[in-house]
């Protein structure tokens, strides 16, 4: 129906004959990924192309400078009463990033599942954490913008923090909303039934055909995944 | 004949089910795993140690959300392949753009550093 050769093949070889095999001349590649998956982490290679260069022209400016580097955990800290706490912040939107990829597998499940309603709860769910943390990166921001960090200086050394800073956690914080816009689109479908209407949209190639949900989570957790790179480069370096 | 390729889509479509605890199981892991290299910066460790628990827990963050929650673990070797091996390209990248940094930081603390007597001298030293 959708591929011509997938009935008529042989039995597919595993590990890395698998690999040849699949490769080999004249058919689809992925055998198990539809286009959809397939092109998703083709965007999703691409994107850590993105994040890779930014991590590395950080790690150039961090290493050519004769500056100190700021100490990102004073940088960051939060008072709470009297004491102060290292990287409180970061580490509230390490868990709450953290969770938001934990209810974006369990919807993906769900979904598989057909439970439509489960489905779009925790995909909603998993749009407000994701919102949460854009609004604690935006008190961040705002925090240190007050503090004096500019692109092109700030008050505790190198010059290039500030530009490093606000270009990595800014292009992140971007995924993370257009992630959200798409979580509520997605959800909202799910919620209306749309994918078990038997319509076929740009969604949904059949009646009960969730996969969206799942290529919608690729995107998720690969947000989730280019954190935890920030948080370990950036913040605790 | 329709009837097996049908079957073959469909089984893609719901290739994905896992049992539920296991992603809670892996939520746990990510958890502890967050909690312990904040507790790196919180316990104020420096040098190698510091650095090496950063790297080990990053990879393993890295590693389960791949493997697990991008459900890559379950995956033909040809897209896992695709996928994670062109990185790799980042790490040399890496190297090569560290190896340049260095050189930098060199020509900025000779040249650079607001002592010009001290660039005269290197100068003069050289010829």
């Amino acid at each position: 129906m959708t591929d011509a050769t997938a009935h008529r093949s042989p039995p597919r070889p595993s590990g890395l004959e698998g690999v040849a095999a699949d490769w080999a001349s004249d058919q689809r590649a992925f055998k198990t990924a539809s286009w959809g998956k397939a092109m998703m982490w083709i965007f999703l290679l691409s994107d850590t192309f993105v994040f890779a260069i930014f991590l590395i022209s950080y790690m150039s400016a961090r290493s050519s400078t004769e500056v100190e580097w700021p100490n990102a955990s004073e940088v960051f800290a939060l008072h709470v009463g009297q004491t102060e706490l290292p990287l409180l912040l970061i580490a509230i939107m390490t868990f709450v990033l953290i969770s938001s990829s934990g209810t974006m597998a369990m919807a993906v499940n769900f979904a598989y599942a057909r439970n439509r309603r489960r489905t779009a709860q925790l995909m909603f769910a998993t749009a407000a954490l994701g919102a949460l943390f854009v609004g604690m990166q935006a008190f961040e921001w705002t925090k240190l913008i007050s503090e004096g960090v500019r692109p092109w200086g700030n008050p505790w050394g190198a010059e290039q923090f500030g530009a490093t800073f606000f270009m990595i956690t800014g292009f992140h914080g971007t995924h993370v909303s257009f992630g959200v816009l798409f979580l509520l689109i997605v959800a909202n479908k799910v919620r209306k039934g749309e994918f078990d209407s038997g319509r076929r949209t740009w969604l949904c190639r059949e009646k009960g055909d969730y996969e969206a949900v799942e290529i919608m989570g690729l995107y998720w957790h690969f947000v989730d995944l280019v954190w935890v790179f920030i948080f370990a480069f950036f913040y605790l370096w | 004949m329709t009837h097996a390729a049908a079957s073959d889509t469909h089984a893609s479509h719901e290739g994905q089910a896992h049992p539920i605890r296991l992603y809670l199981t892996c939520w746990g892991f990510l958890f502890v795993l967050s909690a312990a290299s904040y507790m790196v910066d919180y316990a104020q460790l420096q040098g190698a140690l510091r650095w090496s628990l950063i790297l080990i827990f990053m990879v393993l963050k890295a590693g389960l959300i791949v493997a697990v929650f991008m459900h890559m673990a379950w995956e033909r070797l040809a897209l896992v392949y695709a996928i994670l091996l062109p990185p790799l390209a980042a790490l040399v990248f890496m190297g090569i753009m560290l190896a340049e940094s260095d050189y930098t930081l060199q020509s900025r603390t000779t040249y650079l550093s607001g002592d010009p007597d001290l660039a005269v001298t290197r100068e003069g030293g050289h010829e």
